[in-house]
């Protein structure tokens, strides 16, 4: 089988400038993930963890180095290609959900597929589907507030896949749930994986990098270990 | 830009905001409001003025005689100037342009009977041209022709007060019957409806002059010549009125710029002075309605600012889910003109049905009647609403398409 690389990134560089003060938050990244990995990505808070998730998300730019997804290279693209790539791409899941408050779970589902101009009623069918596989069916009516944290978490995840993305980058998915819920996020994402999707989880907890392939540690802006779990 | 599911996904955020939405349209609703309620006032005004000069033409001039108040050629003020059948005649053929022209005769009020009936009214001899001048309707027979000039016959055109006075029961057909003016029989040929509010003028009895001068004064003076000025324009209808000076005070030797000796009425000049007042009136309405709205714009576009700011996070979200900087525009720029032409369009149709209800209810004075807001002014005002939702949508668009992903995502 033919190995495809998903991402690659050469020697990226990102400071953030404050006022007078730059803050050089990643000195040099190199990292190469191929299609159908699930890694893990560590270290201390501020390291630099989120910062490299959004570039890698194309929710931020770099300074310089390169970043290739999928073969395309990332680099000064227009709002309009990045929203593009976004929604074809890559999908996102965030340890504070990030559900739209006054829609309900099945619209907040739907929502990717307002953005490639499906029509309603073909979205909302499909957020069903989706839903049901994270076994919420009976849940697509509530809104955000009426939910758990796990049920929200699963909202969000369908409403990740249901662009059908290549890449899932979650950035602490479980760091607001308890460690049961936590794990049964870990099955949907370890499931999402198997289905050949690409995932990158940033962590905190040891047991969540343990359950995907590979954990990076980064400390200070370099990855300075990969483990193979 | 306008899908119906465009739509729907506004119409969602709308229902769902329920108390901002009424917040951000009220204002325009109140503005809108208040500017038909300002423009249908404007036009109460204007039709009760315009009422005010309905009956007789619009291009009307009358000039009538006075006393000499300037001397002139050695001549004392105080001079009363009488016009004769001469002067009909000179300012007839020495002034050109008019449409139609006549003389009258003031004979003041008199008793007019017949049978039993009597009563008193204004008796007003005059040229066939009178019933043109005056715009009179006929609603029955004829109004006086030449022929009754020339053969001075005994004829009478009377108005509907007079016909309703004289003529009742089973002789409530006034045609053919003979009245009695001041002790002399007149035919009556004719019954008239004057537009004039004044209801004095539907109290009139009109006769050939010719047959007044012969029967009642006893020689060949009038008090009143009056023409229309047809399609001549302000200029050449001052012309015609200083002619007409300037042959009656050569005539009569009197300084022409004696506005005693002589006393015009050019109708005309009166109708524009209010049409210009009333253009002024509607200017200042619109500014005012203008300032209204965009007071409510402004109030409109700083809700909107701060609904930009709530939903920062939502919009962060929806980036994040792949929508285009255009598509946050749309989403906010749409938002604000659908609240602000729904919202106005309720102003409008409570501004309108006030004013139709005023319209009923309220029975016209002489200075206001019929407050109304037409159609123009209605397409106007939803060109502006929508242009208004624009302007008001347009920086918290902006500010919106703006908005950094990454920090609106960010977790506090
Ligand atoms: N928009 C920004 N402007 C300025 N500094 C920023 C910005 N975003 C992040 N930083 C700084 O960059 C550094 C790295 O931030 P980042 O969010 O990537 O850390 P992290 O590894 O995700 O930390 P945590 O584990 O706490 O989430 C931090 O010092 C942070 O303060
Ligand atoms: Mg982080």
């Amino acid at each position: 089988m033919k190995i495809l690389e998903m991402i690659r990134i050469n020697q990226i560089h990102k400071s953030y400038i404050t006022g007078q003060n730059s803050l050089h938050v990643l000195k040099g990244i190199d990292l190469q993930i191929n299609a159908g990995e699930m890694i893990s990505i560590m270290g201390a808070s501020g390291s630099g963890k989120s910062t490299l998730l959004n570039i890698l998300g194309i929710l931020d730019t770099y300074d310089s180095g390169e970043y290739i997804l999928d073969g395309l290279l990332i680099n000064k693209l227009s709002e309009r290609k990045a929203a593009q790539l976004r929604n074809r791409m890559l999908g996102f899941v965030f340890q504070s959900f990030n559900l739209v408050s006054f829609k309900n779970a099945m619209e907040n589902v739907a929502l990717p597929l307002y953005y490639q101009n499906i029509p309603r009623k073909k979205r909302n069918i499909v957020a069903m589907e989706y839903l049901d596989r994270m076994g919420l069916k009976d849940w697509a009516h509530h809104l955000p507030n009426e939910l758990s944290g796990g049920q929200k978490q699963r909202v969000a995840i369908a409403r990740a896949l249901i662009g059908k993305p290549k890449v899932i980058l979650a950035d602490e998915p479980t760091g607001a749930l308890d460690s049961t819920t936590s794990m049964e996020v870990m099955d949907i994402l370890q499931e999402v994986n198997a289905s050949g999707i690409t995932v990158i989880i940033v962590t905190h907890e040891h047991d969540i990098a343990l359950r995907t392939k590979k954990t990076i540690r980064i400390t200070d802006g370099n990855i300075t270990e990969v483990v193979e779990n | 830009m306008f899908e119906l599911d465009k739509w729907q996904e506004i119409y969602s955020t709308v229902r769902k905001n329920k108390l901002r939405t009424f917040l951000t349209g009220f204002s325009v609703a109140w503005g809108i409001f208040m500017l038909i309620l300002l423009l249908g006032s404007g036009s109460g005004l204007e039709n009760g003025v315009k009422e005010q000069f309905k009956g007789g033409a619009t291009n009307g001039v009358w000039i009538s005689s006075g006393q000499t108040s300037i001397k002139y050629k050695g001549l004392k003020t105080g001079r009363e100037i009488r016009f004769t059948n001469e002067d009909f005649k000179s300012v007839k053929t020495s002034v050109d342009g008019y449409d139609r022209i006549s003389a009258r005769l003031f004979l003041g009020n008199r008793l007019i009977s017949f049978k039993k009936e009597y009563g008193s009214f204004f008796l007003s001899p005059c040229h066939p041209d009178y019933g043109f001048i005056k715009e009179l309707e006929m609603t029955r027979g004829r109004f006086i022709n030449n022929i009754d000039i020339s053969e001075f016959r005994k004829v009478a055109v009377i108005g509907e007060k007079v016909k309703s006075t004289l003529f009742k029961g089973a002789d409530s057909v006034p045609m053919g019957k003979y009245i009695n003016i001041s002790g002399v029989l007149f035919k009556v040929v004719g019954v008239f409806r004057d537009f004039s509010r004044n209801d004095d003028e539907q109290k009139r009895v009109y006769i050939p002059i010719s047959t007044a001068q012969r029967v009642f004064k006893g020689e060949n003076v009038i008090n009143q010549i009056s023409f229309t000025t047809g399609q001549a324009s302000a200029e050449e209808a001052d012309l015609m009125i200083r002619k007409s000076k300037s042959v009656l005070a050569k005539m009569h030797t009197f300084d022409i710029d004696d506005n005693r000796a002589i006393n015009v009425w050019n109708k005309n000049e009166e109708v524009r002075k209010f049409r210009a007042l009333f253009a002024g009136i509607r200017l200042f309405i619109w500014i005012i309605g203008l300032g209204t709205i965009i007071a409510g714009v402004v109030g409109v576009s700083n809700i909107m600012m701060i609904v930009v700011k709530e939903r920062t996070k939502e919009i962060g979200i929806r980036k994040s889910l792949g929508a285009t900087p255009w598509s946050i525009v749309a989403l906010i720029m749409q938002e604000a003109i659908v609240i602000t032409s729904f919202a106005g369009y309720i102003g409008l149709v409570l501004g309108v049905g006030l004013l139709e209800l005023i319209s009923k209810k309220m029975p016209p004075t002489e200075f206001f009647r019929n407050p109304e807001a037409d159609f123009s002014v209605a397409v106007a005002a939803t060109v502006l609403l929508i242009l208004a939702g624009a302007v008001a949508g347009l920086f918290p668009a902006i500010k919106a398409a703006r908005v950094n992903p990454v920090v609106a995502l960010r977790d506090e």
